[in-house]
């Protein structure tokens, strides 16, 4: 009998497996088409001279495009400003994020409009952004300077975006602006499931407004501050529109970041060969990132 | 019932299709040009109109984009097999790379023996390449340099400069008079309207770009004083900074504002520098031919300036050739150009000799004649788009500071020898 029952549950296992497969195939297959193929086809180019332009001639050249890469002082430069790019407009965002949403949850009066309010940058999109934030800059009649101007800071326009260091960090403003709500969102939606008994208690003891934060807020914040510090910081790993639209990389290459590179190289000069290796260091990058934020997230326990 | 419902649905996919094959069908012509420099989009509009009515039942779907976008759209519409777009509009310096690559129709037996012998040939220079033409010639562009003739009269400054040596005496004068804070503007941001600005200086200094060779001659003695007298001119405060981040566009608004007394740009800019809704100084600017440096003037170099042409080409694999020749030739014929060259200059010898014309845009047009036989053109390599990137960095760096002229030059230099060496 037991044999017999064994026959049928592991027919039926093996049936229902056949059944997962089949019916995990079709997206199966669009993801191998879309995300695979992609990544090992843009592997095999990194490892060619292929060029848009001379598609006949494409040799394999081994690693050449990385070691071209690699021995030139521009590509450093670029990790350089893409690392100042990620870190900076990140760790802004994750503080200013922090405490943004801190300050809504307190519930002051008028709470609920601050709330919409806030959330309007992360509706706007990019490149929008980016135009607007042009605009904003603008030497001659930016808002910026009118601002600044009328309040007695600086005492004739400057041209805000003339000069490589003022560039990057004007860039990083207008990143910020664009995406501290999506931490204010992470935040706030974390913070509302912490238990009033938890400040009751602490009220009770005797602890302060920063003590409080210090020991109940943040650390059960953790999670969701982890989590928002993961997505920005490969977004930011990745910028590209803001780029292209309001410094184009200038001046001097002073804004000019990996994924801007890896565009030029492949669609203004046609180097796929060279783009592609470019690309695949940013993929490369990124998942040891995300390897090290998700070994962070799913080992320390709360 | 079942017969009727299926009949229903044949209807459907019938109509369905029916209206798909229509909207692609094959009378529809698309087209990518650029907003900014040549005929305004309600210009574009009315030719197209003009098209559509000796062409009954062709539609022609206009696309609009910035110059400085216009390059890496076109790369990314048409060099796959099936191009997003028919006609399109190519710059000078692109023709090499694109036709390289096979994208572009090869048009040499098409164009009319008419249009061969009256277009000047510095016009078909644009759209050549390898003994082959690749497309017509429509804007025959150059960098002209434009004055504010009140800012001078102001000051008390009798004749527009003749030198870049004068440019800066002059600037000097409407400084400390304080007529402008910034007598000059440029179009320096890192984009290729840099490089049209310093190749003019350039030649102007009687240096060169490339040598016999094609090796990179930039960085020699005359590339090296060019950039440091730009470099100067932002120093002493007589260029205005926001160069450093403006394309032509930017100049123009500058200019137009009346922030600025000497600036180079295309002919465009001039028609709007004297239209009220896009202007503070209407009536205040003439064209001066453009200066050069007093040694090359001392050699007998009278002027200098660079040819910014483009061509209209049609696509390789575009499913309907013929017609977007078709428009192409329209867009280009001499009838089309005589009649909108407000802001595109007639490249017709006839019509350019013709002096009832010449009435219609007395300034543009002479300056044109004075001009044109001082123009040079930047090189034409397939690579062009990479030496060019190089470059505006290298130039960027040096006049923001960050390293001297000679050493930011020789690292372009270097820089393009390793992008031939990849060729």
């Amino acid at each position: 009998m037991n044999f017999i029952k064994n026959k049928i549950t592991n027919k039926f296992e093996k049936s229902t497996n056949l059944l997962g497969w089949i019916l995990v195939l079709p997206s199966f297959l669009i993801i191998a088409s879309v995300v695979f193929y992609p990544i090992i086809r843009t592997m095999w180019l990194s490892f060619t001279n292929y060029s848009l332009a001379y598609p006949w001639r494409t040799q394999f050249i081994g690693i050449k495009n990385y070691i071209d890469f690699f021995t030139s002082f521009d590509f450093w430069a670029t990790i350089g400003r893409t690392a100042y790019f990620t870190i900076v407009s990140t760790g802004i965002e994750i503080a200013l994020g922090i405490a943004i949403a801190y300050l809504i949850n307190l519930h002051l009066k008028g709470w609920k409009i601050l709330r919409t309010i806030v959330i309007i940058p992360w509706a706007v999109p990019t490149v929008v952004n980016a135009i607007m934030w042009k605009w904003i800059y603008n030497a001659e009649y930016g808002a910026l300077n009118g601002l600044l101007q009328s309040l007695n800071i600086i005492d004739k326009y400057q041209t805000w975006l003339s000069e490589p260091w003022t560039a990057m960090n004007l860039v990083i403003l207008a990143d910020v602006w664009k995406c501290t709500p999506f931490v204010i969102l992470i935040v706030s939606a974390a913070l509302a499931t912490i238990s009033e008994d938890l400040y009751e208690a602490a009220d009770i003891d005797g602890a302060n407004g920063f003590q409080t934060f210090r020991y109940i807020t943040l650390p059960l914040l953790k999670p969701a501050i982890m989590v928002a510090l993961v997505i920005r910081t490969v977004e930011a790993f990745k910028a590209f529109d803001i780029i292209y639209v309001l410094t184009r990389g200038g001046p001097a290459n002073g804004t000019q970041i990996i994924s801007y590179k890896a565009y030029l190289e492949s669609f203004s000069f046609l180097n796929m060969g060279r783009g592609s290796a470019l690309s695949f260091i940013v993929s490369v990058f990124i998942l040891i990132l995300s390897l090290v934020y998700i070994r962070l997230l799913y080992t320390e326990d709360v | 019932m079942f017969n009727k419902k299926s009949l229903l649905i044949l209807t459907l996919v019938v109509l369905f299709v029916g209206v798909f094959a229509l909207s692609t069908s094959a009378e529809t012509i698309r087209m990518i040009s650029m907003k900014q420099a040549g005929w305004t989009p309600e210009e574009y509009d009315q030719i197209i109109a003009e098209f559509k009515e000796d062409n009954p039942g062709v539609d022609v779907e206009l696309t609009l984009v910035g110059y400085d976008a216009l390059h890496d759209k076109l790369i990314t519409s048409i060099s796959g097999s099936n191009p997003a777009y028919d006609v399109i509009l190519v710059d000078d310096i692109w023709y090499a790379q694109f036709a390289e690559a096979g994208w572009l129709l090869d048009v040499t037996d098409r164009v009319s023996d008419d249009m061969t012998q009256d277009v000047y040939d510095k016009a078909w220079e644009i759209v050549g390449y390898n003994d082959s033409l690749y497309g017509l010639p429509w804007l025959l562009d150059l960098e002209y340099f434009f004055y504010n003739e009140d800012m001078l009269n102001e000051a008390g400054i009798e004749n527009p400069p003749t030198t870049w040596e004068e440019v800066v005496e002059q600037s000097k004068i409407l400084k400390e008079q304080g007529i402008v804070e910034y007598p000059m503007v440029w179009s320096w941001a890192q984009i290729e309207a840099l490089i049209c600005d310093w190749v003019t200086l350039l030649k102007g200094n009687n240096g060169e770009f490339f040598d016999e060779n094609n090796e990179p001659a930039f960085n020699n003695a005359e590339g090296v004083e060019t950039l440091t007298w730009m470099k100067n001119t932002l120093d002493n405060e007589l260029t205005n900074p926001a160069s450093l981040s403006a394309n032509e566009e930017e100049v123009r608004r500058i200019f137009s504002q009346g922030n600025a007394a000497f600036a180079i740009n295309w002919v465009y800019m001039y028609e709007l520098l004297n239209n009220p809704d896009e202007s503070n100084i209407v009536g205040q600017t003439e064209l001066a031919l453009m200066p050069v440096f007093e040694d090359a003037k001392a050699e007998g170099i009278e002027s200098a300036s660079i040819t910014g042409s483009m061509g209209f080409s049609v696509t390789k694999n575009s499913p309907n050739k013929d017609l977007a020749y078709e428009l192409i030739e329209f867009m280009t014929s001499k009838d089309i150009q005589t009649r909108y060259a407000d802001h595109v200059t007639p490249m017709y010898k006839s019509v350019m000799s013709q002096d009832e014309i010449i009435e219609m845009h007395p300034e543009t047009f002479k300056m044109f004649d004075k001009q044109f036989p001082f123009i040079y053109s930047r090189p034409k390599v397939p690579y062009y788009t990479e030496v060019s990137r190089a470059l505006q960095t290298s130039i960027q760096n040096a006049l923001v500071g960050n390293v001297s002229p000679q050493e930011a030059l020789d690292n372009a230099a270097e820089e393009v020898e390793k992008i031939q060496e990849r060729w």
